[in-house]
């Protein structure tokens, strides 16, 4: 049978606010254990909580980016569950009324295509401490620093059809919270987790099949792994003649499988309800304007300005503006040599490709925007060639410069392109090779063209390769075409 | 010196008559004469001998220096379910039988601000649940007036404290008329003020949207005297409100001629013992002979009052005591085998069966597929009363009836039947779950034991309610009444 797959995804990113959501604590990560955690986040008897309306804030410019509906009053609710790393016995979330509803983002495909994905809703909730069950012998530690921390969860509707859509959904929400600033898209630390929702149906039926639910997938590859690791198991069943149970799985990397953590009949009962410490949230249409006016360009908004403004391809300008820092560093080399497409090569090119190898982030390129653009002006206005840039680019990344026109002279990379001193290598190289200017003068008319590359060769190797090598070109042309 | 009331204290002070020191040792004195051992009264907890002694000459000393308020040096005592800062706080739990607080409730430091003297914790029934302070790991708590009978609950030890003189004013709190009720029931002077005015930060939840803290005193001036301390606008409680904050003792000599007093005929049934309906009616006939006007209303909503109630306050309180769970503080059991066991039995020892009753109730209640049918038709009602109320302020000033259906009752009478025990506040709940002000003030007695009368007020009406209880006992006498063998 012809299997659909359907895949919705649960999106929690941690907003960049100063401090917790309901309390004053710090926010930052990795401090000594719960030394970011006060009374409120402690859970002490008596505690309540007070909302940050920076969290707020965040919230609905998310709401904005995605063209959502605003929730003008959206309330937390209390989820009831205990575990150690949740001190109130509850987490505060937002379930009936959240800040965000209905909205929606149009996700990139390798192929070049872009598709609408619907986003259900995104509301704002708390996030839970950590377990730590290394190093405390037949004890568990509690870190309670992350408690407290504020996340939107973002919920899409199920309208991915396989692994890598997900991906790509995953990958444009993760660019739309750092181009907001509202998250700092930092994977490794749990900045953005990602849960995501499988299930397969028969094509062409319209009911969903049972789905599961793989936590807390981390890393855009292990999103694409866990997904098609499920598909596969759910293929296997279904086809088998099983059936899929509702549950809960955790995908496991090293051995590339998801297994069961708990089942939906175990699942506890969350009892929600309205949380009686906190007001409603209530906003209003000139708050929601004054939020959307601070709207930086999103990555589809940039993305159009370099095709239609710069004449970058829709690949070129796709690449370059998928993460916020790429689109920055980018531009800072586009306008410092004023050469869009030249940049372009270099970032996607080079630069790209060093970073790739030594496993370095464009936040910590050796290089930096302003040399790197420095460098490209001095191909652009023939100061130096492409091949000579080459040499520059490397003794920059290897740190034995950092001022451009300085290591252009100290590698004697300068180009000549005073067109007289050209023109008196050109004679000489001429002078000295008569057999071969007279083959060239013997040659058929269309093959004269290979021929010119043996007398560049001379000319740069006689010019211990400073002579700019378009003018060499162009010189022997005229002087050889002149004899014939 | 034991009968002065918290403004001839302060007087006092002022005048030189006293010192905080002498004051203070003279009613901690008073406290370990009458409250401790088999025979004592049992009302307090903890009592911060220490600490209040040097509370007391730092206040003598404040005074020395020209800075004293009303309230510098002046002793009164804190209900146990106020955290206070490096002082034992239990909310009258085994589960909390070891938390000492780091940091202070906004209603204690509004208090330390002052210079005022907290001589120790008050008694009360476990994490405020009860009418008769006999849920309390502590121990029940002796009405003064008989020591056979209940205090009232779940402010019993501040109750019992304030009618015993061995303190000249308590605080207490108020999740369906846990200050009214032990007020009426020891003879005192009980304020429960709209939700929001004063803080619930540091006050361990019980049910969060009907909690409120409020004086328990002698008489009327000095719940106002308190309640200027106790009341203000605090950015740590949400739901606290921003309200002009009156001096409340500036109005209480305004005349009360022509104010509408409403009476809801739901507030007294044929049901109600006769004795009780004619002591509160009298009493109302005190208010005409000051010029007030009397008006029959209706409240139709109040039979629902009761249901409502429990379903939203054992729902609330279910999630607020989730926190009480072995992890962090208070009582934790031996030996977990794993955390799942270390919650059982953590629980399992640490709370008391009324605790354990009401959070099955509302965690029942709150449960998929009974949510709509409980909470959210609770949450209906709620409104319905609300509602009810509003429109009867369309037509009175303030709305008045009994506090109790009954005096203080024994030990032990209705500790077995928990459905028997909640219809003691059947007069009670309605304002807590509009939010309303109430109040209890002396209206006489039956049986040599104290009855109250009950006053309803608008939103925000507190300086109206208390003006009309001070003019009332300005007189009236009833509130200068004590226990035999008290004076």
């Amino acid at each position: 049978m012809e299997w659909e797959v359907v895949i919705g995804l649960e999106i929690h990113a941690q907003l960049a606010t100063k401090s917790k959501i309901f309390s004053g604590s710090s926010t930052a990560f990795g401090a000594e254990a719960n030394t970011q955690a006060s009374l409120v986040d402690l859970g002490l008897p008596g505690v309540l909580p007070v909302f940050n309306q920076e969290a707020l804030a965040m919230a609905v410019k998310l709401g904005c980016a995605i063209d959502a509906e605003i929730g003008k009053v959206s309330v937390f609710d209390r989820k009831n569950y205990f575990y150690p790393d949740s001190p109130k016995g509850y987490q505060t979330t937002q379930l009936h009324h959240p800040i965000v509803g209905m909205g929606h983002i149009d996700i990139d495909m390798e192929d070049g295509t872009s598709r609408r994905i619907n986003v259900t809703r995104a509301h704002l909730e708390e996030d839970a401490g950590k377990s730590l069950h290394e190093d405390f012998s037949g004890m568990s530690g509690i870190d309670l620093n992350r408690a407290g921390t504020p996340l939107v969860e973002i919920v899409s509707e199920p309208e991915m059809r396989n692994a890598k859509e997900a991906v790509a959904y995953f990958k444009k929400m993760h660019s739309i919270v750092t181009y907001l600033g509202i998250c700092d898209g930092d994977l490794s630390q749990g900045s953005m987790r990602c849960d995501c929702n499988v299930s397969l149906r028969p094509k062409g039926q319209e009911e969903f099949g049972t789905r599961t639910e793989i936590k807390n997938v981390n890393s855009f590859r292990f999103v694409e792994q866990a997904i098609n690791v499920e598909i596969e198991r759910q293929r296997d069943i279904l086809e088998d003649g099983g059936e899929i149970t509702q549950e809960t799985r955790l995908f496991d990397a090293n051995k590339m499988e998801t297994r069961s953590m708990r089942s939906k009949e175990v699942e506890n009962d969350y009892r929600y309800f309205p949380c009686p410490d906190l007001l409603p949230i209530v906003i209003d249409d000139d708050y929601i304007e004054a939020i959307r006016k601070t709207l930086p360009e999103l990555p589809d908004q940039k993305k159009q300005r370099l095709i239609t403004e710069q004449g970058l391809s829709e690949y070129d300008a796709g690449v370059l503006t998928a993460t916020r820092e790429l689109a920055a560093y980018f531009e800072e080399v586009a306008v410092k040599c004023s050469d869009y497409k030249l940049a372009a090569n270099w970032v996607m090119g080079e630069l790209s490709a060093a970073l790739n190898k030594n496993d370095v982030d464009i936040t910590t390129s050796p290089i930096s925007s302003d040399n790197l653009g420095a460098m490209v002006a001095r191909i652009k206005d023939n100061t130096i060639s492409g091949k000579g840039a080459k040499s520059v680019f490397q003794a920059l990344w290897e740190q034995k410069g950092d001022n451009v026109d300085a290591l252009i002279d100290s590698l004697g990379l300068k180009q000549v392109s005073d067109s007289g001193a050209i023109e008196g290598i050109v004679d000489e190289v001429l002078a000295n090779n008569d057999g071969q200017v007279q083959n060239y003068i013997n040659a058929e008319p269309d093959k004269r063209g290979k021929m010119i590359g043996f007398f560049v060769g001379q000319v740069m190797k006689a010019s211990k390769g400073s002579a700019n090598p378009g003018m060499v070109n162009k010189v022997l042309k005229e002087k050889l075409d002149s004899k014939c | 010196m034991h009968n002065l009331t918290i403004s001839q204290i302060s007087k006092g002070l002022e005048n030189g008559d006293f010192t905080s020191v002498e004051i203070t040792q003279h009613f901690l004195d008073r406290i370990k004469q009458l409250d401790q051992g088999n025979d004592g009264f049992n009302s307090f907890i903890t009592v911060m001998e220490a600490q209040a002694l040097a509370d007391a000459e730092a206040a003598d000393k404040r005074r020395a220096a020209g800075n004293a308020t009303a309230w510098t040096g002046v002793p009164f005592a804190h209900k146990d379910i106020f955290c206070t800062d490096g002082t034992l706080t239990t909310c009258g739990s085994k589960m909390l039988g070891n938390f000492i607080p780091p940091y202070d409730a906004t209603v204690v430091d509004n208090f330390k601000q002052q210079g005022a003297v907290c001589l120790g914790k008050t008694n009360m029934d476990e994490f405020a649940m009860g009418s008769s302070n006999e849920s309390s790991f502590f121990g029940g708590v002796k009405n003064p007036w008989n020591k056979a009978t209940i205090p009232g609950g779940s402010s019993g030890g501040s109750a019992a404290a304030v009618a015993a003189r061995l303190v000249p004013a308590a605080t207490g709190t108020d999740t369906g008329g846990s200050i009214r009720q032990p007020a009426a029931l020891c003879g005192l002077t009980g304020l429960k003020p709209t939700y929001g005015r004063c803080s619930r930060f540091g006050m361990i939840a019980f049910a969060s949207s009907l909690d409120q803290a409020g004086p328990m005193t002698q008489t009327a001036e000095d719940a106002a005297m308190m309640l200027n301390v106790m009341a203000s606008f605090d950015e740590k409680d949400s739901t606290s409100i921003e309200q002009d904050l009156p001096d409340y003792t500036a109005t209480l000599n305004n005349d009360i001629a022509g104010k509408v007093i409403g009476i809801p005929k739901e507030f007294f049934p044929d049901s109600l013992d006769g004795e009780m309906a004619k002591t509160v009616r009298d009493a109302i006939a005190e208010f005409e002979k000051l010029g007030c006007t009397v008006k029959e209303i209706s409240l139709p909503s109040t039979d629902l009052a009761i249901p409502a109630y429990y379903v939203v306050a054992p729902a609330e309180c279910s999630a607020n005591l989730s926190r009480m769970d072995g992890v962090r503080f208070g009582h934790r059991c031996e030996d977990p085998k794993d955390v799942e066991d270390l919650y059982k039995r953590s629980r399992g020892e640490g709370f008391g069966d009324e605790v354990k009753r009401r959070i099955m109730m509302g965690t029942y209640a709150l449960s998929t597929g009974f949510y709509d049918a409980y909470y959210v038709k609770a949450q209906k009602i709620r409104r319905l009363i609300k509602n009810d109320f509003v429109s009867a302020f369309e037509q009175v000033d303030i709305i008045m009836g009994p506090v109790t259906p009954s005096p203080a009752f024994k030990a032990g009478e209705k500790s077995g039947d928990p459905v028997e025990m909640y219809m003691e506040d059947k007069f009670t709940l309605s304002c807590n779950l509009a939010g309303l002000p109430g109040m209890s003030i002396p209206a006489g007695q039956i049986n040599g034991l104290p009855v109250g009368l009950q006053m309803i007020g608008n939103y925000w009406s507190e300086a109206n309610m208390l003006n009309m209880a001070h003019q009332f006992q300005s007189h009236t006498d009833f509130h200068k009444q004590a226990p035999q063998g008290i004076e």
